[in-house]
């Protein structure tokens, strides 16, 4: 084509309302300006509006008197004596408490339920999946209120509990267990219990140092079952079995004694459990599922048992894919404890955010505190979390 | 060796004929088969597939019982649900869902003006049938009804009043003055002073319909909607309806709509900005989403309820269903913005190489050429963030709005139909309720996945 003009068209100066980096500058520019000013406008308002309403400011209520009660509390509270700095830690150990326990349940439901669904056994298999989707596409709240209002609430009242074996009680105001009580020889038990695990895990250290120079196993599993669990034991028994157990007494009205677990607790971990459960289960199903079969049939080639196969080849590489997802719904789990609110258990939220905001409707104060509790606990996991995974991560050339 | 040869053979073992095809043993094809692999295949299995099936049994007995067998049908009040009035155990209590059904539905909304509800709802599914069918024309028109249209005259036909006269009015004398401005300029394309010479000289053959292709039909289509509903307005009057008589699945599926409407478009501009080089965008992207996502949506509700009243002028004090909308959107716009991170994550250098080669700006190439890709791919994605967005509305109970759970809620403690199994009921209406919607959505989003994948399959 001989149209086309062939001398080069020399690149003149482009003018700076062209050039891509002033551009970016003034882009940058204008947007902090209008964050700035809208966050300048909030704050004046704020100000404004809490002299209008005669709301005081600061963390000055940190140290003043509660005035109300919680049933459930982990540390000593009372609605006389605490400020609402105690009512704080009140909250926040509830929540540590409801999430810690709901991630152990829901990781042993969740695992189970998703191997049942890769299970051979096609019974098996349909009913783990007809869990997962039933609780997956019904919204947690709901689960909740199913739980606590249809299950727990309609159970007997105190005066009719039904007794369960073991000196266990079941009524409309919690589960009652026996409390057990502690003698002070019990210590001993309890330091058996820790050098139990610090010997097995040194056994297990020298064990595996020793099979990489001789090739020779040892019976790792049955070593830290006898110092965990046996040692314990026999110390236990030498001391003088320095446990008794406070049996809840039937009363002419309500049980006396016993430890008492509240309905909302068990509500809210059944519910939290089962429903992250239904999540996990389908994280470890594409796990397995995406580790390739040839490395199962590789493994069988080198002479490898189905056991050792599942624990060398298949779940090291499973976890991979397993672990960052797992991790996202753990903090899904411990950010939906705040549903608390909505049954009653005293959390942070329901703690922090409802009562404390109400009596002292220092909104600010209570929702960034709230806020950056779950801010923290979020952002410290996901840090932990890509320190993980650069370990994990496949080393290519 | 040929047939030939084989007939010529003298070894009379050698067959000639092929054997008629033998099915397959017993032991390896057939129901047996499939039962004996699938449910007995080992002691261990034999027992789990027993108790599996004991419990299937005792399970689904009760529940048919409780819901269906024992179930009453009909009545007016609780009487009809007492186990001791009617002398039978009395399971599910149905007619108390059917009495309380448009309760369910509208709430409070005023029965006389409930056909507004109606007509919203209908421009709702048609939206959504618009987007979601594959097949349907016009994709970008329906992104306009769906994301403009739609959420203006639900605005108007919901809230009713002088507010929503008002804007009615002046939607409709923007959508005239368009289409005004649209004529003349189609007949006399020399006005249209920003078009470039060569377009206009094309312009000046085709007929004055096929000029200036693009925003004719967006402009009808406003004039048209505004314009029936400026009729209806006139006709049967738009009283106002104040928000605090909405409630049921009308508010459920308004904070579903308010939330997907805006968490998509902010949602796409927050993903570019994390994606971005400037560093101070990036940067408030980064926090903006980390942030929202890092917190529970509660807090986010307790706090849109409690300090966004703060946040403004006392005389612009947000009204309180609007408060759990800025919430629920902002919420769900983080988490949008990751899903449609990931999509541009997935489109080749190549892509945005080749845009910049063709002279494209940066608008230009995300429009043109990134963003259909990106979003095409995530419809998946979108479509799960949008699920758990639904199940997610339930928490503007706690905050006091009544969307249908809350409704459900409410009706529980009705002396009416205080009975033992009420609740019950209740509840399993709406799980069977959120499970539809939620379960369709999967399943469309499963097909869509499907049908993307297409392209890799073997």
């Amino acid at each position: 084509m001989s149209s086309i003009p062939t001398e080069t068209v020399s690149p003149g100066k482009a003018s700076l309302f062209y050039d891509p980096k002033i551009r970016g500058y003034v882009y940058q520019i204008v947007l902090l300006l209008v964050v700035g000013f809208l966050i300048w406008s909030a704050a004046s308002n704020v100000i404004e509006n809490l002299r209008a309403q005669k709301i005081a400011s600061g963390f000055g209520f940190w140290h003043n008197a509660a005035g109300f009660d919680v049933n459930q509390k982990l540390i000593p509270f009372s609605a006389s004596g605490s400020t609402y700095g105690q009512a704080f830690f009140v909250g926040l150990l509830n929540t540590l408490l409801v999430a810690a326990l709901g991630i152990v349940l829901a990781t042993i439901i969740g695992f189970s339920v998703g191997v049942a669904r890769l299970s051979s056994n096609w019974i098996i298999a349909k009913l783990a999946m007809i869990y997962v989707e039933v609780i997956r596409n019904i919204p947690l709240l709901l689960q909740l209120f199913f739980w606590y209002n249809a299950v727990l609430k309609p159970l007997p009242d105190a005066r009719n509990s039904i007794s369960l074996p073991g000196g266990i009680y079941l009524n409309n105001r919690g589960i009652i267990f026996p409390n057990p009580q502690f003698a002070p020889a019990f210590e001993w038990v309890v330091i058996a219990f820790l050098i139990g695990i610090a010997g097995s895990i040194a056994f297990y250290i020298w064990a595996r140092g020793q099979q990489a120079k001789t090739g020779k196993q040892y019976p790792n599993g049955w070593v830290a079952f006898g110092l965990v669990i046996g040692m314990p034991l026999i110390v236990f028994l030498l001391a003088g079995q320095p446990l008794s157990f406070e049996y809840p007494q039937q009363g002419r009205f309500n049980l006396t004694g016993g430890l008492q677990i509240f309905p909302e607790f068990v509500a809210l971990l059944v519910g939290l459990s089962t429903y992250t459960a239904g999540f996990i289960a389908e994280v470890v199903r594409a796990g397995i599922l995406a580790v390739s079969k040839g490395q199962t049939e590789a493994a069988n080639a080198l002479g490898l048992r189905s056991g050792p196969t599942l624990k060398l080849v298949v779940v090291p590489q499973a976890m991979r894919v397993i672990i960052p997802p797992l991790t996202s719904q753990y903090l899904n789990l411990v950010k939906n404890s705040s549903l608390a609110v909505a049954i009653g258990y005293p959390d942070l939220t329901q703690v922090f955010m409802g009562t404390v905001l109400n009596q002292t409707g220092q909104a600010v104060e209570m929702v960034s505190i709230t806020m950056g509790v779950y801010l923290t606990i979020s952002l410290v996991t996901s840090f932990a979390m890509n320190i993980y995974n650069k370990r994990m991560a496949l080393v290519e050339r | 060796m040929t047939d030939a040869t084989l007939d010529n053979a003298p070894n009379a073992f050698v067959r000639r004929e092929t054997l008629a095809q033998q099915p397959a043993p017993l032991s390896v094809a057939g129901p047996v088969a499939w039962i004996r692999s699938n449910l007995f295949s080992s002691p261990l299995g034999t027992v789990l597939t027993l108790v599996s099936l004991y419990i299937v049994i005792v399970g689904v007995e009760d529940l048919v019982r409780f819901y269906i067998l024992d179930a009453v049908w009909t009545g007016a009040n609780r009487e009809a649900c007492l186990a001791d009035k009617i002398g039978r155990p009395v399971g599910a209590c149905w007619p108390y869902v059917v009495d309380r059904f448009q309760y369910f539905v509208y709430g409070s909304y005023p029965v006389s003006q409930r056909w507004r509800v109606n007509i919203v709802f209908v421009m709702f599914a048609l939206g959504v049938v618009w987007l979601l069918w594959n097949k349907a024309p016009l994709k970008k028109l329906g992104a306009f009804f769906f994301f403009i249209i739609l959420p203006l005259s639900g605005f108007i036909l919901l809230l009713g009043g002088a507010t929503a006269e008002g804007l009615l009015r002046n939607l409709l004398l923007l959508s005239a003055a368009l289409a005004v401005l649209y004529a003349v300029v189609s007949f006399v394309p020399s006005l249209a002073f920003w078009t470039p010479a060569p377009l206009l000289a094309a312009e000046r053959e085709a007929s004055p319909w096929q000029r200036f292709y693009r925003p004719k039909r967006l402009i009808l289509m406003a004039l048209v909607v505004f314009g029936l509903i400026a009729v209806i307005q006139q006709q049967l009057g738009l009283p106002r309806v104040d928000t605090g008589l909405w409630g049921g699945m009308t508010v459920t599926f308004l904070i579903s709509a308010v939330g997907i409407v805006f968490s998509l478009p902010l949602g796409v501009v927050l993903a570019l900005g994390r994606r971005s080089r400037l560093p101070i965008i990036q940067l408030l992207s980064v926090i903006f989403i980390e942030f929202v996502r890092g917190v529970p949506l509660i807090t986010v509700l307790f706090m849109a309820n409690t300090m966004l009243p703060l946040f403004v002028p006392q005389e612009y004090s947000p009204d309180r269903l609007l408060r759990p909308l800025i919430g629920v959107a902002v919420f769900a716009s983080a988490y949008m913005a990751e899903v449609i991170r990931g999509g541009l994550q997935a489109i080749p250098k190549g892509q945005f190489e080749g845009a910049m080669s063709l002279g494209l700006g940066y608008g230009q190439m995300m429009r043109l050429i990134i963003l259909p890709q990106a979003l095409r791919i995530v419809i998946p994605g979108i479509v799960n963030t949008f699920i758990g967005l639904f199940k997610d509305t339930t928490l503007v109970a706690i905050v006091g709005i009544f969307d249908f759970l809350n409704t459900i809620q409410a009706t529980l403690v009705d002396p009416t139909w205080a009975t033992p199994t009420t609740r019950t009921t209740g509840y399993a209406f709406a799980a069977i309720f959120y499970f539809l919607c939620c379960w369709g959505m999967s399943r469309y989003s499963i097909a869509v996945e499907k049908r993307l994948a297409a392209g890799q399959r073997r």
